[in-house]
């Protein structure tokens, strides 16, 4: 329950955070991915079913507030907090850098996704261009914010680890 | 939460049920979107007084910032301004006194005074879309301070966008920018219509598509485009910007060029509504005469 509450609270701290902290931390008019750090990092350490459930319900945040159509963006980051699960199998405490890859993987697929769903399907082809002026450098500032934001994260993930031991 | 683990289901299984959850809410929020409104009212309520608050926290921190690093270069501007104010505020008198004389000869020639005269609110824009590839921002201001959909957006004197949604305390604007976004445009000294629309390759260097000029236009780069009487949505005669490298397209019957607008979109904060709508074209009365509004 305690757990529900904290993953909760820490949505809702990436969402305002990126959507209202725009025009103090973008750089070359991108800004990083808070939602997709935070779905990947919990699937990494918990693996698929609380990756599942955080990435529908950032997802389904968003949807709310700016998409146009329920469900899309949930079903992305679902579908994207299920693969990075499987990784919970080479979970290890001490190391901060695979961690990155599968955020820059996920970035990259979140952002692919984007790119066919909101701009190919209206006929907008020029791939190279938008990869190198929009997704290149959003993986390249998620990354960065994300080396800082895992260990975050990790942290919280491991004190609640030592909270429910002690209870049990 | 703990309960429901108990239950010891397969991560697998959760995926379906989970694709399938979402995979309903497209299909019903394709079919019947309306239904969906007071969702999105109720969460972007809860929202947007976070958004606000954390926006005024940091406009807060980098204005004190930017206080600390200029209060040498303020005082001695300040000497300088005040000096400018005296000679402003004369010449402000002599304006004043000429606007009573126009505004009097535009009476006499009966002449409308075109959008100085709509009614305007002004809202603070307290957050934009999360991802980078859309121009949409909300603002605070929303049916309760009389907004609807549809509302023009105008920040100084130029056209900002269009009010796409509109809820109790927060609605948003689709900037003209915004890769999604056509305007009917209207060149200013000749009255030929053009579209103008948003590119996202245009965005970094601040301009945007014209498209559709009459092949006949006699318009020539510096022209104004102003929103045209063509435009359903957008009230006719406000400044949208410039216009800049007019060519013949290769089909040999139309002109595209590039615009530049008026507004600084990239330190946009403010922006006002103009809370009147276009007139709606009405093909027979309806039944209640007030429901008109």
């Amino acid at each position: 329950m305690k757990r529900a509450i904290i993953y909760f609270v820490e949505i809702i701290i990436c969402f305002v955070l990126q959507s209202s902290l725009y025009p103090f931390i973008s750089l070359a008019r991108v800004m990083p991915n808070l939602l997709l750090i935070l779905v990947v990092s919990h699937a990494y350490m918990r693996g698929r079913t609380t990756g599942m459930l955080i990435g529908f319900f950032s997802g389904l945040l968003v949807d709310i507030i700016f998409g146009n159509v329920i469900g899309l963006y949930a079903m992305i980051l679902l579908l994207i907090g299920y693969l990075v699960g499987y990784a919970h199998k080479i979970y290890s405490r001490d190391d901060f850098t695979l961690p990155l890859v599968f955020i820059a993987l996920a970035d990259f697929a979140y952002q692919f996704l984007y790119y066919v769903f909101e701009f190919l399907l209206r006929g907008k082809l020029d791939f190279i261009y938008y990869f190198r002026r929009l997704i290149l450098p959003e993986i390249i500032y998620t990354v960065a914010v994300s080396t800082v934001l895992y260990k975050l994260l990790h942290t919280i993930n491991h004190a609640l680890d030592r909270n429910e031991f002690k209870e049990d | 939460m703990r309960r429901r683990s108990k239950f010891n289901l397969n991560p697998k299984h959760w995926l379906i049920i989970g694709l399938i959850i979402c995979i309903s809410l497209i299909v019903i929020s394709f079919r019947f979107n309306e239904y969906l409104y007071p969702v999105r009212n109720v969460v972007g309520s809860a929202i947007s007084p976070m958004q606000k608050g954390i926006n005024i926290v940091g406009s807060y921190i980098s204005d004190g910032l930017d206080t600390l690093s200029s209060m040498k270069e303020l005082t001695q501007e300040n000497k300088k301004l005040k000096d400018q104010v005296s000679v402003l505020s004369y010449e402000n008198k002599l304006l004043l006194q000429n606007k009573y004389e126009l505004d009097e000869l535009r009476e006499l020639y009966q002449l409308d005074q075109k959008y100085l005269d709509y009614p305007k609110v002004a809202a603070r824009i307290i957050d934009k879309d999360t991802n980078n590839w859309y121009n949409v921002f909300t603002i605070d201001k929303g049916t309760r301070d009389g907004l609807a959909v549809d509302m023009n957006v105008l920040a100084g004197n130029g056209l900002v966008g269009i009010i796409t949604e509109c809820y109790y305390n927060h609605s948003k604007v689709r900037a003209i920018i915004d890769d999604k976004s056509a305007v009917w445009g209207m060149f200013l000294k000749t009255s030929d219509t053009c579209v103008v629309q948003g590119d996202l390759k245009l965005i970094e260097e601040g301009k945007i598509h014209v498209q559709f000029i009459s092949k006949d236009a006699e318009v020539e780069d510096g022209y104004e485009i102003v929103t045209a009487h063509t435009s359903p949505k957008f009230l006719q005669g406000i400044l949208i910007g410039y216009v800049s490298d007019i060519k013949l397209d290769s089909n040999n019957m139309t002109k595209t060029a590039y615009l530049t607008p008026v507004v600084d979109f990239e330190r946009l904060s403010e922006v006002l509504i103009i809370t009147e709508l276009k007139e709606p074209l009405i093909k027979e009365l309806p039944e209640e005469a007030s429901s008109i509004e």
